[in-house]
């Protein structure tokens, strides 16, 4: 059965069309990576099936019903989103970021319950960060913050989590670490993850299929060794890549381009490597 | 594994604590004896508290004052203390559900236009018809709100379609909203020279003329103003995140903040209706209690009505002592604590920035 269901999807940003014509069905449970160069649409995409934009044409359904037809609330117990940068106001403890979590639990007027909390707090135990609770969020390191994020969107309960490039700030073990709990939680959890992800190989590395995004279509989907090859990445990066074949999938690895050595040439750059 | 769980379960959620409660009630009680105690007539501060305790039902207290000075007491210093009181409280509030909805830390009512607008639209209503000041014209709190809540959705609208450093952009667009109905006002008032005298006394920001009525005029809309926005403290906290976010945690953003906005605004025309314009209180109050006690609403919104309530009082006692027997404006006062600590917290937040 399908989670997301994304029919004829038309987004334009002034005179922008940014979204032209996106079909995509993502299935319950599974792990969808979206690829693509600077300006493919990517975040646009997510925004879009998380309820921030509302669709020019076309619909983005979600078990069935259409996002931007549903109230805030129920669309945020379907749906939790990672933003790229989330706004992280100055002072708050970790215990009352990831509480805020709980909101589309607790009545507009109301205030969280000792369930609330208790829920937070194996939320944060679970994620290995509950020694940080009453740490300022702003004083904590990438990896801390994306974990104390995480958690947040988890006490959502909401079935589907989209992820927009969660990996962007992290060094390459903190980048592991997390999408390894991402993949843990899926499992746990019975989650749905859509993702947005910078780099190629831990995109294929995780995500169950790939969809990459060129200029608001969809140009290629499919498992990763069908989506990245150097004659895909050519033509849609205009990267100059050699694709390996690792022991989980494939390998992008960025070359140089070969040139005459000479006067002038060397370290500088040519304007011209695309 | 038990250690860290232990000092997880030791950490609370943001709430606002006994002992805060305790001292910002101590603040408001210090506030009223002090206040009423201190005047041209020396009247002992336990002479004041056991008048004012001999009015408390029940309680069986005996007053040993002149009927002079209890009149003094409960005629002119109590409702001009009580008023400055909810005043305080008013702005202290609403500049705190500004900051809170609007993200940013310099709104207040006076520099996001509010006052200008109220006064505007008080001027309005006090030259073109027969609407008076000063009195239980319900009229001019009406005239009030509607200024207030336009000149503060205007500053908005204007400060976010310009874009650039929101923090500075909301409150030049403000500042540039005040200016431009100011200078309305100041037509009219031109225009209309009975009035003249009368308005701009009550500009400068007065509660030398507070009796029972001005209290009984504001107390309704005290009333409606703090308990709205005191049920949408947690919605604040939640809408510290930013719009996207909260509105992705399940907040209707543009209703929730519309509501804030508009009780806010209600405070400040409530304020404004019976004491002018006085700046920069919801700038002092509601950033001093945010430094000292938590950054979650559920404590700054509460702490805020009573030293917010607190401080005006006092301000007002140096407005009416400092130059005795004149009266300094307590507009003047808050003016002159008010933008040295403007400057301060413009400068850290743009610090913070970087």
């Amino acid at each position: 059965m399908s989670a997301i269901r994304i029919d004829g999807l038309v987004v334009e940003l002034g005179d922008h069309r940014i979204l032209d014509g996106i079909d995509l069905e993502v299935a319950g449970g599974s792990w969808l990576s979206i690829v693509g160069p600077n300006g493919a649409g990517k975040t646009t995409l997510v925004r879009t099936v998380a309820g921030l934009v509302k669709p020019h044409a076309g619909r983005v359904e979600v078990d069935g019903v259409p996002t931007h037809a549903l109230r805030a609330r129920a669309r945020a117990r379907l749906l939790a989103l990672v933003p790229q940068t989330p706004v992280i106001p100055v002072g708050v403890s970790v215990l009352d970021y990831a509480l805020l979590g709980r909101t589309p639990h607790v009545s507009y007027f109301g205030r969280e319950t000792a369930a609330d909390v208790a829920a937070c707090r194996s939320m944060l135990e679970q994620l290995g960060v509950a020694e940080l609770a009453g740490r300022p969020v702003e004083t904590l390191s990438g990896g801390e913050r994306q974990r104390v994020v995480l958690a947040r969107a988890l006490l959502q309960s909401a079935p589907i989590v989209l992820l927009d490039e969660p990996t962007t700030a992290l060094d390459i073990g903190h980048q592991q670490d997390v999408l390894e709990l991402v993949e843990q939680l899926r499992h746990e959890h019975g989650l749905t993850v859509v993702s947005t992800m910078h780099d190629l190989t831990l995109a294929g590395l995780f995500a169950d299929e790939l969809v990459l995004l060129d200029a608001g279509r969809v140009a290629e989907r499919g498992p990763a060794s069908a989506v990245l090859t150097e004659a895909h990445l050519r033509e849609h990066f205009g990267a100059r890549v050699s694709v390996l074949q690792g022991v989980d999938g494939p390998v992008v690895v960025p070359a140089r381009i070969p040139r005459a050595r000479g006067p002038g040439s060397g370290p500088e750059r040519s304007k011209e490597a695309r | 594994m038990t250690a860290t769980t232990a000092a997880a379960v030791a950490i609370a959620p943001s709430r606002l604590r006994a002992p805060w409660l305790a001292g910002g009630i101590l603040a408001v009680v210090v506030a009223v004896v002090v206040g009423v105690a201190v005047g041209p007539v020396g009247i002992s501060p336990v002479g004041v508290v056991c008048e004012l305790l001999s009015h408390v039902p029940l309680l069986g207290v005996h007053s040993d004052l002149s009927a002079r000075d209890a009149a003094i007491i409960t005629e002119l210093r109590l409702p001009r203390v009580v008023l400055a009181l909810l005043v305080g409280a008013l702005l202290s509030i609403a500049g705190a559900s500004y900051q809170g909805t609007f993200r940013n830390p310099l709104a207040d009512p006076y520099l996001l236009g509010a006052g200008a607008g109220a006064g505007l639209m008080v001027t309005l209503a006090i030259v073109s018809s027969t609407a008076t000041l000063g009195g239980s014209d319900q009229l001019v709190p009406l005239a009030a709100f509607v200024g207030a809540f336009g000149a503060v959705a205007a500053s908005y609208l204007i400060g976010r379609s310009a874009g650039g450093v929101a923090v500075v952009t909301l409150v030049l667009a403000g500042v540039a909203i005040s200016s431009f109905l100011t200078a309305i006002q100041a037509y009219l008032l031109q225009r209309n020279s009975d009035n003249i005298r009368e308005v701009y006394t009550w500009i400068l920001g007065r509660l030398t003329v507070a009796t029972w009525t001005e209290v009984a005029l504001v107390l309704p809309y005290f009333v409606i103003s703090v308990v709205v926005l005191l049920m949408h403290r947690r919605v604040l906290d939640v809408l510290a995140v930013g719009e996207d976010e909260a509105s992705t945690l399940g907040i209707p953003v543009a209703r929730s903040r519309l509501v804030i906005v508009a009780a806010a605004s209600l405070a400040t025309a409530a304020a404004v209706a019976v004491s002018g314009l006085i700046g920069f209180v919801g700038i002092i109050v509601a950033h001093t209690v945010r430094m000292v006690a938590g950054t979650s609403y559920r404590v700054i919104l509460p702490l805020s009505i009573l030293f917010g309530g607190a401080f005006l009082v006092f301000a007002d006692l140096l407005g009416r002592t400092l130059i005795a027997p004149a009266e300094l404006p307590i507009g003047v006062i808050t003016a002159f604590i008010g933008a040295p600590f403007f400057l301060f917290v413009l400068y850290t937040s743009l610090r913070g920035r970087e």
